[in-house]
């Protein structure tokens, strides 16, 4: 191996394939400085964190960024992000709830609220009152969740043992294949035929599967495609067990691949709504539409 | 008449030849225990790889190949390899190894790299009953393995490391890819690398104790397989199994491929 090799390899190396970009958004049009009320939803997530501003229940900004090694840091960066970008203080912000795997440990949170109900609230903001089935793809976790017309929760399933079907097993994926995550998608249907979903249902077991298939002559792509087809029927099966109903809605990191979504709909028959939000802000948005309500309602602690 | 054993495991190919003396009993085992076994080329088929191994194994033992009466197989590979007289399951040659070496054994626990089960062996080596995990890395030896990388110890010094803790720190995470992560937690958090490396084992130690369960833990036990190399998941086995006396083989990878070899010579 000559030099010029070895140095792109190691280049190569260092290149952080699963990085996906961190966003902050505030709305253009808006100005906080005229809403009544204020509310603040924080979703402490195992992979990434978010923080959500509403202005009198509208969605006003936010802010989603990776989940640092200690969740109160990771909660008080999350909303810095979002203030940051439109000159609020913490103490403008009347209600603040927290929620996702790391709930308890938001400091400045009036109210810690479960992740699940959060989703079915964030979901029922963002594709409507039509939202029946909610699947919330997460960094480490995935869940079916069934909820009413007001978006809140009858039913759910999670899976948070292992990591396939869960974002942090499509990292791994995009680290092996040396493909920045956001392109895994599209790069699974530049493929001449769809192949079979890889066998190994284990993360660690695909990984080999997958070296061996690329041995074996596979393209990048191709192998990518198996995978993705694997994860689409691994989500599936856990949501057939509470069972489809429309509309359908998905939520969290992987809703941004294609090729998990196109897949899940070309097996369960059913298009997914489309929104116009990011879908990693679903749990924090319902969280702050919860904080909306117990302020509006007089329930908060600080009026 | 000489027979042939083949362990096809998922990561390296496992060799015993017997020489069936026919006097007294015991065949003399010709060649596999005490010789380094081969590392499954990623570049070869199983085959192929078969073959190769198969080749050496044979000229090591100064044996002649075609006089080799019957070939057995076993192993995550053991339907791959063409010359092959036949095929028996994991469960199968590891209970009739296991036996042969230990004849009061009842039952046998066998942790690969990338398998973990328990197997319930009758007096003649027979499996009666066995409970495993194909499916998930969690309570196989490749757990371990990425977890020592994490921690950046050989496997040796893994084992050796867990042995010198005795604190009990909890892994949350079931799943390889989570428990990565669990254990980098630990190391930012300045958790001394013994501990760290006996709550990995503990932990796999659990699983397996969980998969051995089922078919119930009945003495003697005897645990096989290359985690047997692993002094501190042995002592976590032990202890997760309650029980006074685990027994372990000299040669632990090559229990299956000597019950294959067994099989092969009592086949009529």
């Amino acid at each position: 191996m000559n030099a010029a090799v070895m140095q792109q390899n190691a280049v190569a190396e260092k290149k952080e394939y699963w990085r996906w970009e961190e966003t902050a958004w505030v709305a253009p049009d808006k100005d906080w400085r005229a809403a009544k009320i204020l509310s603040c939803g924080i979703d402490v997530g195992s992979v990434s964190s978010q923080a959500v501003l509403m202005a009198d229940g509208e969605l006003y900004g936010y802010n989603s960024m990776r989940t640092g090694s200690n969740s109160p840091d990771s909660a008080r960066n999350a909303l810095a992000g979002v203030m940051d970008k439109c000159g609020m203080k913490q103490e403008d912000i009347h209600y603040v709830v927290g929620t996702g795997y790391g709930r308890v440990n938001v400091p400045f949170a009036h109210r810690a609220i479960t992740e699940i109900a959060c989703h079915a609230r964030g979901a029922n903001y963002m594709g409507g009152s039509r939202v029946r089935t909610i699947l919330d793809m997460g960094g480490q976790d995935c869940k079916a969740i069934h909820c009413d017309e007001k978006g809140k929760v009858t039913n759910f399933l999670m899976n948070d043992k292992c990591a396939a079907g869960t974002g942090r097993g499509m990292e791994v994926i995009s680290d092996l294949m040396q493909i920045p995550i956001a392109e895994l998608g599209a790069r699974s249907f530049e493929v001449d035929e769809e192949p079979p979903a890889v066998s190994s249902v284990c993360v660690v077991f695909a990984k080999s599967e997958a070296l061996g298939l690329l041995k074996a002559g596979w393209t990048k792509n191709k192998v990518v495609a198996s995978y993705c087809q694997a994860m689409a029927e691994r989500v599936v099966s856990l949501m057939e067990r509470i069972g489809v109903e429309r509309e359908f809605f998905i939520t969290g990191g992987i809703a941004k691949n294609p090729g998990v979504v196109k897949r899940i709909e070309r097996i369960i028959g059913i298009e997914a709504l489309k929104t116009e939000y990011d879908s990693q802000i679903a749990g924090a948005l319902g969280a702050a539409l919860f904080g909306y309500t117990l302020v509006q309602k007089g329930q908060a602690k600080q009026g | 008449m000489i027979t042939a054993g083949i362990d096809m495991g998922s990561r390296s190919i496992k060799i015993v030849l017997l020489e069936d003396i026919q006097v007294e009993g015991a065949p003399q085992i010709k060649y596999g225990l005490k010789k380094p076994y081969l590392m499954l080329p990623g570049d070869l088929d199983a085959d192929q790889a078969a073959t190769i191994a198969f080749d050496n194994a044979c000229r090591e033992a100064g044996v002649d190949k075609g006089g080799v009466k019957r070939i057995y197989t076993t192993g995550a590979g053991r339907k791959q390899v063409a010359f092959a007289t036949d095929s028996v399951t994991e469960m199968t040659a590891g209970a009739k190894g296991a036996v042969y070496l230990f004849p009061n054994v009842k039952t046998v626990v066998d942790v690969g790299a990338e398998e973990g089960r328990g197997i319930k062996a009758d007096a003649s080596g027979k499996a009666t009953d066995f409970a495993g995990n194909e499916k998930c890395a969690a309570g196989a030896g490749s757990f371990a393995e990425a977890m020592s990388r994490a921690l950046q110890l050989s496997l040796k010094e893994f084992g050796e490391y867990s042995l010198r803790s005795d604190k009990t720190i909890p892994m949350n995470a079931q799943c390889t890819v989570f428990a990565e992560s669990e254990v980098v937690s630990l190391i930012h958090l300045n958790t001394p690398k013994e501990d760290i490396a006996k709550a990995v084992l503990d932990a796999v130690a659990s699983r397996v104790c969980a998969m051995v369960r089922r078919v119930g833990i009945e003495k003697d036990v005897v645990l096989i397989g290359g985690m047997v190399h692993n002094v501190g998941f042995v002592a976590s086995l032990k202890q997760a199994m309650d029980v006074d006396e685990l027994l372990l083989p000299d040669h632990p990878e090559y229990v299956a491929a000597l019950g294959c070899a067994l099989l092969a010579a009592q086949t009529h």
